[in-house]
C-alpha cells in the first residue's frame, strides 16, 4: 500500500513512528545524563501520542489505558524518579564519553537496516496499514541493546534497558493494537518495580565499588592482588 | 520567450532581495538583543560603498586572487538561475538539477578557499582549511536529503520536485520531516551561520568565511559579501519552495505571479526570522564539534533515506 493511499491519521503514526527512532539515536549519542533523562522522556511522549492516534483509529478503547500508564510511568514517573536518583548521588554535571560516536551511529544505522531485512516475511502477515512500523520497533529494540553495550555508566544502562521496553510496547501497539490488558498490567508494574530496584542498586553499587561505572566490576577478585 | 524573460526577471530578482534577507536578519537579530540595529536596507548601502572604494591588493598576489571574486560571484549568480523563486517550469530550471546546483557550490567554495591561501597569510590558510574540513563533511549530508527527497518524488530536477509536491495535496511523508532536519543543519553550516561560524565577526581566531576574505578590499569584497548572502537567499528558498510549496506559481499571469511573489516573501521573511531566533538563542559552536554536529545531520539525512525505504514504500 503506497503511502499516498493512507490517512492523514496513519500518515502521523508512520511519521511518528520514525521520530520514535530517531530520539532512539538521540539515546545513543546522548552524553549528558540530565539531557539523556530528558530524551528518554520525550520519546515516552511519542509513544503515548502513538498510542492514543492507535486507539483513535481503530476504536479499541483499551489501548487509551495502555497510552495513560505509559504517560504516567514513562513520561512521568520514571524520569522524575531517575532525576532525583541522579541529584541524590551527584552525577547530574557527570559527562559520559561514548565510545567513538559516529561509529556507535553507524551501528545504530546497520541495526535498522537488520531489522528491515529481518522484519520483511513477518511484515506479510501483518493487515494492518502501521505493519511498516514494525521494523522501526524492532530497531529501537536493537539500538536500546547496543546502548546498553557501548555504555559504561549504569544510569545510562538502565535507560538503554527502558527504551528497550519502548520497543518491545510500540512493537506490540502497531502490530496487533497492543497485548492482552492483563499482560500490559503486568509488564508496567514489572517496569515501575524495576526503576525502584535499579534505584537501590544504584546506591549498592555507589558504596560498594565507590562509582556507577560497571567497568569496575571487571576488577573485583575475592583476594587482592 | 515569455519564460526566458520570466526566468531573468526571476533571478536578478533573487540577486537583488539578497542583501535585503540579510540585512533582514541581523535587523530582527539587533532587535531581539534590545538594540535598535542598522536598518534591513543597510547591505546595498554597504555594497555601495564597497564597489566605490579603490582596491588594494598585496603584491604577492596571483591572477587568481583578481579573479576569484568575480568567478565566485558568477557561479553564485548562475546557481541562483536554477532555484525556483515564484514560478516553476521554467526553461532555466531545465537545465540543471540539484546536483549541478550542490556543484556550483563546490566549484565556488574551490576558488574561495585558493583565494584564501593565494596571499600566504595565516588567517586565509586556517580559514581555508576549515571551509574545506566543514565543506567535506556537509557536501555528503546535503546530497544524502536530497536523495531522500529525490527518492519520493522520481527526479533531482528542482522543478519537477516541486510540481510533483504540488500536484499531490496535502501529504505527510516521514522521510521529508527528517530531510528537512537534516537540510536546515547543512544550510546553516554551509551559509555560516551561528553555531558553526560567526557572520558579525571580523577578527576573531575561530572565525572560518571571514578569514578567508580578509585580504578583500572595494569592490572584490563588495562580490564577495553579495556572493555568501547570495547563498544564504538560495539556501533559505530552497527550504522554503522544497518543503512547503504552496503558493508557487504554475502559470504565468500578472496576478498570478504578484501574489506568488508575495507569499515566497513572506516565507522567506519568516525563515529570515526563525534563523535571527535560533542565532539569539545559540551559541558559537567549538570548532572541534563541527563534526559531531555535521554527523547528526548526516544520521538524520539517513534516517530519512532509511524511512523512505521502510515506511513509504508499499
Amino acid at each position: 500500500m503506497a503511502l499516498t493511499q493512507l490517512s492523514l491519521a496513519e500518515q502521523l503514526v508512520l511519521t511518528l513512528a520514525a521520530l520514535i527512532l530517531f530520539t532512539s539515536f538521540l539515546l545513543l549519542a546522548q552524553n549528558r545524563i540530565v539531557s539523556l533523562i530528558h530524551t528518554f522522556a520525550w520519546q515516552g511522549v511519542l509513544l503515548f501520542v502513538t498510542t492514543c492516534l492507535m486507539a483513535a483509529n481503530s476504536g479499541r478503547h483499551h489501548l487509551f489505558i495502555s497510552a495513560g500508564l505509559t504517560l504516567a510511568l514513562k513520561v512521568f514517573f520514571i524520569p522524575w524518579q531517575l532525576r532525583r536518583l541522579v541529584i541524590k548521588l551527584d552525577i547530574r554535571r557527570d559527562v559520559e564519553v561514548v565510545g567513538g560516536p559516529s561509529l556507535v551511529m553507524i551501528a545504530g544505522g546497520v541495526l535498522v537496516l537488520f531489522s528491515y531485512y529481518v522484519v520483511l516475511p513477518i511484515r506479510e502477515l501483518s493487515f494492518l496499514a502501521s505493519r511498516n512500523t514494525i521494523a522501526i520497533s524492532l530497531a529501537v529494540i536493537l539500538i536500546g541493546m547496543l546502548m546498553i553495550i557501548t555504555r559504561r555508566k549504569a544510569v545510562a544502562q538502565v535507560i538503554g534497558f527502558m527504551s528497550l521496553e519502548n520497543g518491545l510496547f510500540f512493537a506490540a501497539v502497531v502490530a496487533t493494537y497492543g497485548m492482552p490488558m492483563v499482560v500490559e498490567l503486568g509488564i508496567a508494574f514489572d517496569v515501575l518495580v524495576a526503576a525502584i530496584l535499579f534505584g537501590i542498586f544504584f546506591f549498592q553499587l555507589r558504596s560498594g565499588i565507590g562509582s556507577l561505572d560497571v567497568d569496575h566490576l571487571n576488577r573485583l577478585h575475592e583476594v587482592d592482588r | 520567450m515569455n519564460g526566458w524573460l520570466l526566468a531573468i526577471v526571476q533571478t536578478g530578482l533573487l540577486i537583488a532581495a539578497a542583501p535585503f534577507l540579510a540585512g533582514w536578519v541581523k535587523w530582527v537579530k539587533c532587535r531581539l538583543q534590545s538594540r535598535q540595529g542598522p536598518p534591513p536596507w543597510q547591505p546595498y548601502r554597504d555594497l555601495h560603498r564597497l564597489f566605490g572604494k579603490e582596491v588594494v591588493v598585496a603584491a604577492v598576489a596571483s591572477p587568481i586572487f583578481r579573479s576569484a571574486p568575480y568567478l565566485i560571484f558568477s557561479v553564485t549568480a548562475l546557481a541562483c538561475s536554477v532555484v525556483p523563486l515564484v514560478a516553476i517550469g521554467l526553461p532555466t530550471t531545465a537545465i540543471a538539477d540539484v546536483i549541478v546546483l550542490v556543484g556550483f557550490f563546490a566549484l565556488g567554495r574551490f576558488f574561495l578557499a585558493l583565494a584564501g591561501m593565494d596571499i600566504g597569510t595565516s588567517f586565509g590558510g586556517m580559514g581555508a582549511s576549515r571551509e574545506m574540513t566543514i565543506a567535506s563533511l556537509a557536501e555528503p549530508a546535503m546530497l544524502l536529503g536530497v536523495f531522500t527527497l529525490a527518492m519520493t518524488v522520481h527526479s533531482t530536477n528542482l522543478a519537477s520536485m516541486i510540481s510533483y509536491l504540488l500536484e499531490n495535496p496535502f501529504q505527510l511523508y516521514p522521510s521529508f520531516v527528517f530531510a528537512a532536519m537534516g537540510m536546515v543543519l547543512v544550510a546553516v553550516a554551509e551559509t555560516g551561520r551561528i553555531p558553526i561560524d560567526n557572520p558579525a565577526t571580523h577578527l576573531e581566531l575561530t572565525m572560518v568565511h571571514e578569514a578567508m576574505i580578509l585580504e578583500y578590499s572595494g569592490r572584490h569584497l563588495a562580490l564577495m559579501e553579495w556572493a555568501a548572502m547570495l547563498k544564504l537567499m538560495i539556501y533559505s528558498v530552497l527550504l522554503v519552495n522544497l518543503f512547503c510549496p504552496w503558493g508557487l506559481v504554475v502559470d504565468y499571469t500578472p496576478p498570478a505571479l504578484l501574489q506568488g511573489l508575495l507569499v515566497v516573501t513572506v516565507k522567506v521573511l519568516l525563515l529570515g526570522t526563525i534563523l535571527a531566533f535560533a542565532e539569539t538563542a545559540l551559541a558559537k559552536m567549538r570548532l572541534f564539534r563541527v563534526p559531531q554536529y555535521l554527523a547528526l545531520a548526516f544520521i538524520l539525512c539517513l534516517l530519512g533515506i532509511l524511512s523512505h525505504v521502510i515506511l513509504e514504500v508499499n
